[in-house]
């Protein structure tokens, strides 16, 4: 094994790496088969049966949501731009407390197998799915392209000279073929491993380097802040009482597009990140005192995009219907806030341990070339086989990361398609036979576009992808459940107004911003550079377009006010009362009754 | 639990219950939403208005990135933990008064 390694690195493929991935490749597979064969009727593709325990439930859904932008892109942001970038994982985790407070309890009571079924049953609209379904397929195929970006990357990182396009092409077929086979039944076993497989890859080869190379704390100490270099603190040994050894920063350098925070910039908050926009708009020449009002607007609407986001991604929320009851479905949330939250503690420090121990990796290139690649490159530098050997574990883990998110997202985008779409819109009559069918299909549908999306975007970051989708997820889905959970004078009309209104206007504002940036709107770029106020709203929409979407769905309602279902006390109390009661069954016996 | 015929006008099915359920669920998420805005929401105002105190270096740390990056999570373990104790509590409770409530007017 010896000698093949060594002979791996001057090829430089490296067989741990490639053998470690291809298990974790082999394992997802075989799991999905093994699964299939125990995956019988209807509903055990849907929703699981509705019968998975909480802790596999919770590994599950952590599982599904770690996707490759928390597995590799949180190291790299925190990397290339520091404090700023500790919003993200913060917020991802925390994301899950407003789920658990407000919408998790309620949605699992009222029994429904998706959200557009939600959305019909609360409001007895079909009209109503409709929309619903729109905002699933658009949320979910905007947050596929990221996962597949992922994938592309890294397997051109694990076998060099690969195409992107065949990284993309494998691992979007892999999983089709697995959702296809097993279902949500499959998947949730599988994403299950795929979490404890994440937390091994991520933490394990972390306590190796900081046992090396020094820990967390004497590390960031590395780091001098404004404060100490006032103080004529000065960087590297001396900063270090721990005697931690740190790579000199390369220079910055504008024309290959290599931007180098300085230690005072990089370690405190309001930094390259959350000023971006205002010195965007403002040009070089600009103080940082004059960016920091804008920082901190652009701070406080990330945190309302990624808190509320968590809270309305579709394909999270299809997860809650697994749960036995409502009780389940709140200890499931808070075993999910631990395991993502202990998660999270972990790749920062990879961050941390890039920007003093593999600064070259601040060289201007995307994906895992530049800093996004710290976490898969960074156990190399212990050397030998074990550097090696953890190498292949971060890239195992990668490989979980976006194969995870990826089938969890095709589940519930083939859901919608096939128990929406197809069985409640286009053929109502059908059995549910046709429809475990038509779920393959669209498996494969799906699939296949998922892959071709990936394709396109070959050039686009991954974190701007999914920032679009949290933003729209932010004020399109959670101001809907939101208040129809909790406001029994909500109307279709007015949900639907809001939802619209606050998703689309978010969408196009996001999209106005890249067009200004790097698709040539030089009119658009000019108007935003003497308004950094309007460009740091438009960059992020959540702050105004959460309350927007609150304020349309109120007004609408009460002008529409006749058109409250009629029986929404009934649809309220199943919401809220206790499952001891046993109101559900008495509500789903009367539906059905009344040909429901 | 209860007969389907008298199920409309029992006192589960009342206003009143629904009322008093529905309040007493929202006051205490929004109690501990409450708390967990507050320190989330407070964090960058700390960092705006007082960068020195949040630069004070603590076991290498900066005090604003061992609260975000570290100490962040157990907070909002916490907040979790209590809320799911009191709303199982609360909720039994709930159930326990309906059915109780019920009993009483024999239906």
């Amino acid at each position: 094994m010896m000698l093949m390694t060594v002979g791996a690195i001057e090829l430089k493929l490296d067989w741990w790496v490639v053998v470690l991935s291809g298990v974790t490749v082999a394992v997802t597979i075989w799991m999905g088969f093994w699964a299939a064969r125990k995956a019988r009727t209807a509903s055990d593709f849907f929703v699981a049966g509705r019968s998975v325990s909480v802790g596999w439930n919770a590994s599950a859904i952590s599982g599904e949501y770690l996707s490759a932008a928390s597995f590799m892109g949180i190291a790299g942001m925190v990397m290339s731009s520091g404090y700023d970038a500790l919003w993200y994982p913060v917020c991802y985790a925390c994301g899950y407390l407003f789920l658990l407070l407000f919408i998790a309890g309620p949605l699992r009571r009222f029994g429904a197998y998706t959200i557009p079924d939600f959305a019909e049953g609360r409001f007895d609209s079909p009209l109503f799915r409709k929309i619903a379904v729109t905002f699933v397929l658009f949320i979910g195929f905007f947050y596929t392209m990221p996962q597949m970006n992922g994938a592309g990357k890294a397997l051109a990182y694990i076998i060099p000279g690969l195409p992107y396009w065949v990284g993309v092409a494998v691992v979007g077929a892999v999983i089709t073929v697995n959702v296809a086979l097993g279902g949500m039944k499959g998947i949730t076993l599988v994403q299950a491993f795929q979490y404890w497989l994440k937390m091994f890859a991520i933490s394990v080869p972390v306590f190796v380097l900081v046992a090396v190379f020094g820990g967390y704390g004497s590390q960031l100490k590395a780091n001098v802040t404004a404060g100490e270099k006032a103080a004529g603190v000065t960087v590297v040994e001396a900063a270090s009482g721990a005697g931690v050894k740190r790579e000199a920063l390369p220079p910055s350098d504008t024309a290959k597009k290599v931007s180098v925070p300085a230690d005072e910039t990089w370690i405190a908050p309001f930094g390259p990140r959350s000023s971006k926009p205002a010195k965007t708009a403002q040009g070089a020449g600009v103080k940082i005192e004059d960016t920091r009002p804008y920082a901190l607007l652009w701070t406080y609407s990330l945190i309302i995009a990624l808190v509320c986001g968590t809270a309305g991604l579709p394909h999270i929320l299809v997860r809650f219907y697994t749960n036995p009851d409502g009780v389940a479905a709140k200890r499931t949330t808070m075993w999910v806030m631990i395991l993502i939250g202990v998660f999270y503690l972990f790749p920062p420090v990879f961050g941390v341990l890039g920007r003093n121990l593999m600064p070259e990796l601040y060289n201007g290139a995307s994906g895992v070339k530049g800093t996004d690649g710290s976490v898969l490159k960074l156990p190399l530098l212990l050397g030998g086989v074990w550097g090696s050997v953890l190498s292949g574990v971060t890239c195992a883990g990668a490989f979980a990361a976006f194969m995870s998110t990826f089938s969890g997202l095709l589940v519930s985008i083939t859901g919608a398609l096939a128990h929406d779409i197809y069985g409640r819109i286009l053929r109502p009559q059908s059995t549910p036979e046709q429809r475990m069918q038509m779920f393959k299909v669209f498996a494969f549908v799906c699939g296949g576009a998922a892959i071709l999306l990936g394709l396109v975007v070959e050039n686009f970051e991954i974190n701007m992808l999914v920032g679009w989708a949290f933003a729209i997820a932010a004020t399109s889905y959670f101001p809907l459940l939101f208040l129809s959970t909790w406001w029994r004078g909500i109307t279709m009309k007015g949900a639907a107004t809001g939802m619209l209104a606050g998703g689309m206007l978010s969408l196009v504002s996001i999209v106005s911003t890249m067009f200004a940036d790097n698709w040539g709107a030089d009119g658009l770029k000019a108007w935003y550079a003497v308004h950094p106020l309007v460009r740091t709203l438009a960059e992020q929409p959540a702050i105004w377009g959460l309350p927007l979407a609150l304020v349309l769905m109120v007004t609408v309602s009460r002008a529409t006010r006749a058109t409250v279902p009629a029986d929404v006390r009934r649809k309220m109390l199943v919401l809220h009362a206790p499952e001891a009661l046993g109101l559900k069954e008495e509500y789903i016996k009367e539906h059905e009754g009344l040909g429901h | 639990m209860q007969s389907p015929q008298s199920e409309h006008e029992d006192f589960i099915h009342s206003e009143a219950f629904l009322h008093r359920l529905m309040r007493r669920q929202f006051r205490l998420s929004a109690a501990c939403a409450a708390a967990f805005v507050v320190v989330l929401l407070g964090m960058p105002l700390m960092n705006y208005f007082a960068p020195e105190l949040m630069a004070v270096r603590v076991g290498g740390f900066t005090v604003s990135w061992l609260v975000l990056g570290v100490l962040f999570f157990p907070f909002v373990w916490v907040i979790s933990g209590i809320f799911i104790r009191k709303s199982l509590r609360m909720e039994r409770e709930e159930a326990e008064l309906a059915l109780e409530e019920n009993r009483r007017r024999g239906v």
